[in-house]
């Protein structure tokens, strides 16, 4: 069953001669003929050109090559551009689109060796947290195929809960790869804004925007940030850190670290069954020798509807390119303006209409300074809780999302709603933050739950020391849903 | 829907059916008056934060780099002609 | 009632880098369409933009060549409208923060001289270039991303000709920086005109109006002349003008309201997420003033005064840069630099014409050329000769004095020598020689042009005509 493999076991048995990338290729592949009728993770896959890398792999093995993913099958959500393959970003807007261009995290898994396959499912444009906003229909929680599996990286989340691949990487913007990571069972990390080259991946809020792994444990995460982060002359935002081992950080000792929990998470709406979970987790956490003590972050409320200024606005300037000229499905019409109106009309559906509505009324003539510069404010006060909070503690920890799974169609008539459940995740990306979501323990119906764990800016090897801790002394990770 | 947010979807070129504009206004009007909530803030002489890192002066040289050969450049366009994207009649 | 004119002027400059404003992309005129573009300059789903430091460093020269200030903090805003030239339909330019401000221009203008104050200029991105067909336009986005520099004056121009001249002068000024080729048929640079009217005496300014679509400056100062007359005409007939923008069509010689301000754009300016702002250091801007060179009116004024040169040699030196610079040099410690001037002009500038050469191709070094017209000047050797050893010096670049005196060309003003010359040419023409002695002066010339002859043009020919005179008179 080489497809239920970590990244670690994996190569491990790639090195050993026990297992070849092809037939770990394979494996994945024939997961996916089985259940993805049923999940929907994929929106597209080239198995010859899959095993065509898994081959190239195998030989650049045999040839002696040592890379850190050599031979792994990555999935790669549908946002990130990779040369000769689609490009949809789960939209009809941009039609038969095929990149021209390769991601920056695109050619740093191929140089350490791993066959990327597959474009996963997602909210159209990483705007939603359900993966219902996908055009191509909504990706299923491999736990109960009725309920949603959070997004917007949604089918990363499931591709991996589902073992139709080894690791995915996604997205996040205000929690896309936390949440379905939480919501589905497995370990999503956000990497600190600036840690990873945004270079080739379809913007939709470029302050916030971030790519990272999904991964079945704590270890490949690590290893798979190794692997993305780092230096990149085609990103301005980019952060010239040097990049550590990150698996050097998995020592398993925390004893001394100090973890804050924030009194404003106490939120109304926080399902009894997460919170007892949380509760948990952090006891373990205190267990094994971390201090636990409250902390305050004051402007908490206000972070929901500060992200949505912001978010937006960029999102409106960062989606009119397309309209329907150079790339995409174009709707004729008399004039350009009539093309690019009857052209965005059909192509977006009405999450991303909404927003780019709702980005361009705030940046409008007269509003501009009521909402936008408000906004602007409004994070520069977040930031700075984070920034004091972090004095005092190295992490922060809280429920990654205040429910679980929700059933498909539950909230979809209720934007508003929805964007509230984003309360854990969405000031880590306006403050800038690392954070990482890891399982930690179900429900009474049998949905996953996660715990979030916030790090401060290239916090990552403590983020990573304690989830990987917590981990280890729990077996939630490796649980498995029963798929038909 | 409200006036001003017809202003921002003519500005956003985006043709909504009848049955959206209805949906999308009344979504929206909610929308705004949660995020209403933000006037309560004091932000008096606070900075506004365009970025989520304090980076300046990230430049390149004026070194050529590679282009995309033309047939990349112009394969996923909708139409073309004489090496050109083209698009209706642009009447200004 | 008398109407008096306020114009200023917008003003886009295409720098002059070797790649374009966020991208590798190759920054030339007249390539095939499409080829010089990349996912960047497209507007491809996922790219990021990343400054280009040449087009930094020349926007801040030109701040300096603008005598502005070079703030110690830029941005960049997008600037959203769609358009089918424009890739991101969102343009990155700076609002706010540019990256000059608050300069001036000097010119020549009727008598005396003029300053206009420059509000800003700030570094944009061109967008891409329409083609209209019967039914549709096409786009070429070569030009897409490459580094634009907006000019903006304050409105401190009075008229159409004055506004011709500013132009003029700043053309100028680009071209001596280096900044931008500013050739207006490659589109290089682009003006938009803000005009507005008042009677004499009044404060308050009038309804700005904006005239777009000028492709030169004479067309500049021809929509200027019109839209001046016409805002007058509108007022004195009691009518009132609006706030708009018009449209110059220059075939037709007038302006077309375009869109009035009920219209205008709403362009949602906000601060760029993806550039980071520019803080120019002190190291960095000493670096750049360092190589901030002399304007050409402050240089004109210093040629007259330093060379003692007509306004017209002087303008000459300053219009070809280089030229003026290779001047200088020859003309160090020149007892006549007005002679060097003319070499330089004349005989050099026939020569490099002839040849298609530039002053940077010349095998002998610019002192060589006041060496020569030195050793004219010292009576060394006659002008004609001095042709020959000017030859001589683009053939083998030696030094005139090394070309003399290998070649025997010094001159001879030996009377001894010269008397004996003088001597055989009138006996060997006794005719001429009867003609002077009976009153024909022009004899003379002719005597003279036979011992020219005889000594290969190196007799002093000043020396020649009094010796022979003083034989044939005694």
């Amino acid at each position: 069953m080489p497809h239920t493999l970590t990244i670690s076991q994996l190569t491990d048995k790639l090195a050993q001669g026990e297992l070849t990338s092809r037939e770990a290729t394979q494996a994945c592949l024939d997961r996916i003929a089985a259940v993805d009728g049923q999940l929907n993770a994929f929106l597209s896959h080239d198995p010859e050109d899959a095993l065509a890398q898994a081959d190239a792999a195998d030989a650049a093995r045999a040839a002696g090559e040592i890379k850190p993913l050599l031979g792994v099958p990555i999935a790669m959500k549908d946002v990130i551009a990779v040369n000769g393959h689609p490009l949809n970003c789960a939209s009809k807007i941009l039609g038969d689109f095929n990149s021209p261009y390769d991601a920056t995290v695109t050619q740093k898994l191929c140089e350490a060796g791993a066959v990327i396959f597959g474009r996963v499912n997602m909210d159209e444009f990483a705007m939603g947290s359900s993966t219902e906003n996908s055009a191509f229909g909504p990706s299923r929680n491999p736990w109960d195929t009725g309920r949603i599996p959070g997004g917007s990286s949604g089918g990363s989340a499931v591709a991996v809960v589902a073992d139709e691949c080894i690791a995915s990487i996604g997205s996040d913007t205000g929690g896309s790869i936390r949440q379905p990571a939480a919501l589905c069972g497995c370990v999503g990390l956000k990497p600190t804004y600036g840690r990873v080259s945004r270079y080739g991946l379809v913007a939709f809020a470029s302050s916030l925007d971030q790519i990272g792994p999904l991964t079945k444990d704590v270890r490949d995460a690590a290893i798979m940030l190794g692997v993305i982060a780092g230096e990149d002359q085609r990103d301005s935002t980019n952060v010239p850190e040097p990049v550590p081992d990150y698996t050097a950080a998995l020592t398993g000792d925390i004893k001394g670290l100090k973890i804050g929990l924030p009194k404003e998470y106490q939120v109304d709406g926080l399902d009894p069954e997460v919170k007892a979970a949380t509760d948990a987790a952090v006891a373990e956490l205190e267990k094994q020798g971390a201090e636990v003590k409250e902390i305050s972050l004051p402007h908490t409320e206000y972070a929901i509807a500060t992200y949505y200024i912001i978010a937006t606005a960029a999102a409106s300037a960062n989606l009119a390119r397309f309209e329907g000229v150079r790339y995409g499905a174009r709707v004729d019409g008399a004039s350009p303006e009539q093309m690019n109106r009857a052209t965005r009309g059909a192509g977006f559906g009405e999450e991303v209409k909404r927003r780019i509505i709702l980005g361009t009324y705030v940046l409008s003539s007269g509003y501009y300074d009521a909402y936008y510069l408000r906004a602007q404010k409004a994070r520069t006060l977040i930031r700075q809780d984070f920034l004091n909070a972090f004095k005092e503690v190295d992490l922060i920890a809280s429920p990654t999302t205040p429910t679980p799974a929700f059933k498909i169609g539950e909230k979809s008539g209720d934007p508003l709603q929805m964007y509230l459940s984003d309360i854990f995740t969405i000031s880590c990306n306006l403050a800038g933050l690392c954070g990482i979501s890891v399982p930690c323990g179900f429900s009474k119906e049998g949905l996953p739950l996660g715990l979030q764990l916030l790090g401060k800016p290239f916090g990552e090897p403590n983020l990573l020391r304690a989830a990987h801790a917590y981990e280890q002394a729990t077996d939630w990770h490796t649980k498995r849903p029963q798929l038909a | 829907m409200r006036e001003d947010l017809q202003h921002a979807v003519k500005l956003a070129r985006i043709e909504l059916t009848p049955e959206e504009e209805a949906r999308l206004g009344s979504q929206l009007g909610d929308i705004l008056k949660y995020i209403d909530k933000l006037n309560e803030l004091d932000v008096k002489g606070v900075e506004p934060t365009a970025h989520a890192v304090p980076l300046t002066n990230v430049l390149r040289e004026d070194q050529p780099g590679k282009s995309l050969s033309h047939e990349a450049a112009m394969r996923n366009a909708p139409q073309t002609a004489n090496g050109l994207f083209i698009v209706p009649k642009i009447v200004e | 009632m008398e109407y008096e004119a306020v114009i200023g002027l917008e003003t886009h400059v295409q720098l002059r880098t070797r790649t374009k404003m966020w991208c590798g992309c190759v920054n030339e005129y007249g390539a095939e369409a499409n080829t010089n573009v990349c996912p960047v300059c497209l507007g491809l789903p996922g790219v990021l933009p990343v400054p280009n430091a040449e087009a930094l460093r020349k926007t801040a020269l030109t701040g300096m060549l603008l005598n502005c200030n070079v703030p110690s903090y830029a941005k960049w805003d997008r600037k959203n409208y769609f358009y089918p030239d424009n890739p991101k339909n969102y343009q990155l330019t700076q609002l706010d923060f540019p990256s000059t401000i608050e300069g001036f221009v000097e010119f020549e203008f009727g008598d005396g001289t003029e300053r206009v104050r420059i509000n800003r200029a700030h570094l944009e991105e061109d967008v891409g270039k329409s083609t209209h067909f019967a039914d549709h336009s096409g786009v070429d986005f070569n030009r897409a991303g490459v580094p634009l520099l907006e000019i903006v004056t304050e409105p401190d121009l009075t008229g159409a000709d004055m506004a011709y001249e500013y132009l003029n002068a700043l053309k100028a000024i680009l071209e001596y920086g280096g900044v931008s080729d500013c050739d207006m048929e490659k589109g290089q640079v682009r003006c938009d005109v803000n005009i507005s009217v008042r009677p004499i005496g009044q404060t308050k300014l009038g309804e700005k109006i904006e005239i777009k679509n000028m492709n030169s400056f004479s067309g500049v100062r021809r929509a200027a002349t019109y839209e001046i007359e016409r805002q007058i005409g509108v007022l004195r007939e009691g009518g009132t003008l609006i706030q708009e923008t018009r449209r110059w069509d220059d075939a037709v010689g007038v302006t077309e309201s375009m869109r009035t301000k009920e219209d205008a754009h709403d362009y949602r300016y906000f601060p760029d997420p993806d550039l980071m702002p520019h803080a120019p250091s002190e190291e960095w801007l000493a670096e750049i003033r360092a190589s901030v060179m002399e304007l050409p009116l402050a240089r004109k004024q210093r040629l007259i005064a330093d060379y003692h040169l007509p306004a017209s040699d002087a303008e000459v030196f300053v219009g070809d840069a280089a030229l003026g610079d290779y001047f200088e040099v020859a003309a160090k410690g020149a007892k006549n630099p007005k002679a060097v001037a003319n070499w330089v002009m004349n005989n050099l500038q026939a020569k490099l014409t002839e040849t298609g050469g530039s002053v940077a191709d010349l095998n002998f070094e610019a002192s060589a050329v006041g060496e020569l017209v030195g050793l004219v000047e010292g009576g060394q050797i006659s002008s004609k000769i001095a042709q020959d050893v000017f030859v001589e010096m683009f053939e083998s670049g030696k030094s005139p004095t090394t070309i003399v005196e290998e070649k025997g060309l010094s001159q001879v003003s030996d009377s001894g020598e010269l008397e004996a010359f003088c001597n055989e040419a009138i006996e060997a023409n006794p005719g001429p020689a009867e003609d002077f002695r009976n009153g024909k002066e022009a004899a003379l010339n002719f005597l003279k042009g036979q011992v020219m002859k005889a000594s290969r043009g190196k007799a002093n020919p000043q020396m020649v005509g009094e010796l022979l005179k003083k034989i044939l008179g005694s």
